[in-house]
């Protein structure tokens, strides 16, 4: 009973979020310096994918259909631990509020994030991205097996980056939330995941030298009426977001379109590596908030221990081979 | 004491227009009032740093030879007089024990080597810039080094709810004054190079004051008496960084430290 209350509830939250577009016209407050205020904690967490499924052909689900893919997602992300096993103790999904089901979803009806091109894929890659993509297999096989050395795990394994500060800032898979803080002629947007920060000037100062290269890029923003604009350039190409190299540009678009929903569209545009220019449209969620400090190296047992786990093994492996012989 | 420390300060900038603005802080009674923010607040956006060398010590000290041989010269530690009022921590005996402990393997034990978050007060003054974002619910103060962050709660404060490397901090203006007050700390950052420590039991109060169109005047109580007999403060001046262009950039240092920390634990090419 309770579920199907639940259930019907979330329909008609699936259903009310396509109509803001015919909805009256929201007047986005303002900060004391005249900006529209888009300032508190919001999430992006979601279960919509970045490309549409093969099999999915339309734009947006049906209300019972986005539940029933919401559902199938869930489950699929706590089905990655096994109930009463060692690694379900550390890694419950369900019990330590980590799936995106128990986070505030910025739930859509979108069958994508990807409305251009239409068919919700990215774009062909350009022969020079097959080259830079085959050239990046080669450079990770020099680095050997994933546990021979800390530089061969995934940058969120190391604690370096992870998804959510992008830009594009995307659904970190947990924690997917953000703290938008606004003073004159700045906004800051503080990602959770892992107290990473962008501090976004809107004074229309150009970029710096393209000797200047940085993880998230270097940001630039400005208002269109209400509409907060970012562009970011000057990446390091480190943490190639689906591929992308340091020749990356972002422009990212947040619109305030109800006291708990910011509307946020982005393109992306990369000639080495898409034939063409790309957009998608995700949503922000007001969140509860706060932001909790996530000390991700400070505490990264995880990486510590397999490579000694690693060693450990090779070691034992070594000595069984001597002591067959 | 203060007075030589900011002669040192003031030779090192030379200019008249910050000598001016130096004896006005000595003085401790700034006549100066801060532009407003749009909501009536003094207003301390910027991007700030120290000039000084608290960072390898906040205590005085003398000058002395790189910990790292091969840095030479370069890594060789410039003296200070020291930001401590009184110029001398008063450590409980076995809290100072372990100072020393600290100070002698400091290049294995300072979290800062291992790019770990700073903790406060050392952000501060650690030697790279931090922007003051000013809301009037929350101000952000970023840190460079490391992305270290700090939400300072104006208006829904709650206590701590964690322990965490940046402790928990919630604000107050007193007048043209920002009265940050910090707990919820973990005890595992350092005041410094030099293995000054505190506990969990660590409690901040900052006060910052803008003292001229260019400077804060910034004053802590450290108060932490797992540690400390009493409560002891430290003050020093921030300057704004004026390149017209200036901004926070990443000092992503997990990654510089990798093989330091894990390095040992890489596959051997002859296994």
């Amino acid at each position: 009973m309770i579920a199907r209350l639940i259930g019907t509830l979330v329909i008609a939250g699936i259903a009310s979020i396509a109509v803001s577009a015919q909805a009256p016209a929201y007047k986005t407050p303002r900060t004391p310096d005249g900006q529209p205020d888009l300032q508190g904690f919001w999430s992006n967490a979601t279960y919509t994918p970045l490309e549409r499924p093969d099999n999915v052909t339309k734009e947006f689900y049906t209300p019972e259909e986005a539940l029933a893919a919401e559902k199938a997602a869930a489950a699929r992300e706590n089905a990655q631990t096994d109930p009463g096993t060692v690694a379900d103790v550390h890694y419950d999904f369900t019990q330590f509020g980590l799936d995106r089901s128990q986070a505030t979803l910025a739930r859509s009806r979108r069958t994508s994030l990807i409305v251009d091109p239409k068919n919700g894929k990215l774009p062909p890659i350009t022969e020079e991205g097959k080259k830079i993509l085959a050239a990046r297999a080669e450079e990770a096989k020099k680095l050997g097996g994933r546990w021979d050395s800390a530089q061969s795990n995934q940058l969120d394994d190391r604690c370096i980056i992870m998804a959510g500060p992008g830009p594009p800032m995307m659904d970190a898979a947990y924690n997917s939330n953000y703290q938008i803080v606004q003073a004159p002629g700045y906004v800051m947007i503080l990602t959770e995941m892992i107290h990473d920060v962008r501090v976004i000037p809107l004074d229309g100062r150009p970029q710096p030298s393209d000797k200047v290269r940085q993880w998230m890029g270097v940001s630039r923003g400005r208002w269109e009426g209400d509409t907060l604009v970012i562009e970011t350039t000057n990446f390091n190409g480190k943490n190639p977001f689906r591929g992308s190299t340091e020749n990356m540009k972002v422009v990212e678009r947040l619109r305030r379109v109800s006291d708990d929903t910011i509307e946020y569209n982005f393109t992306v545009e990369d000639k080495s590596m898409w034939v063409r220019p790309w957009s998608a449209e995700a949503l922000m969620r007001k969140a509860s908030g706060p932001l909790f400090e996530h000390a991700c190296h400070e505490g990264n047992y995880g990486l510590y221990n397999t490579l000694v786990g690693a060693r450990l093994e090779e070691r034992h492996a070594a000595e069984t081979k001597k002591d067959s012989k | 004491m203060r007075n030589s420390f900011f002669t040192r300060v003031t030779v090192v900038t030379i200019t008249a227009c910050i000598a001016v603005a130096v004896t006005l802080v000595t003085a401790q009674a700034p006549n100066y009032r801060a532009p407003r923010a749009p909501d009536g607040k003094p207003n301390l956006n910027g991007i700030w740093q120290a000039i000084n060398t608290a960072n390898y010590d906040i205590e005085p000290h003398s000058a002395a030879p790189s910990p790292v041989l091969e840095l030479g010269a370069s890594g060789a530690i410039p003296a200070g007089l020291g930001v401590v009022e009184g110029g001398t921590l008063p450590y409980r005996p076995e809290a100072l024990t372990k100072r020393n402990e600290n100070r002698a393997n400091r290049l294995k034990l300072d979290p800062e080597v291992r790019c770990y978050l700073p903790g406060v007060p050392r952000a501060v003054y650690q030697p790279f810039p931090f922007q003051i974002i000013q809301s009037q619910k929350h101000i952000m103060m970023i840190h460079e080094y490391a992305g270290a962050v700090r939400t300072i709660y104006m208006t829904d404060q709650v206590e701590a709810p964690a322990d965490s490397w940046m402790g928990w901090s919630n604000g107050r203006w007193e007048g043209e004054t920002l009265v940050v007050d910090t707990k919820g700390f973990n005890d595992l950052s350092w005041f410094d190079r030099s293995g000054n420590f505190h506990s969990d039991a660590l409690h901040v109060v900052e006060r910052f004051t803008a003292r001229s169109p260019e400077t804060l005047n910034y004053e802590v109580t450290v108060e932490d008496p797992k540690v400390f007999t009493r409560p002891w403060k430290m003050s020093m001046p921030l300057y704004k960084r004026l390149e017209p262009n200036a901004q926070i950039l990443e000092f992503r240092c997990v990654e510089f430290v990798e093989d330091l920390l894990y390095g040992h634990l890489r596959k051997q090419p002859s296994q």
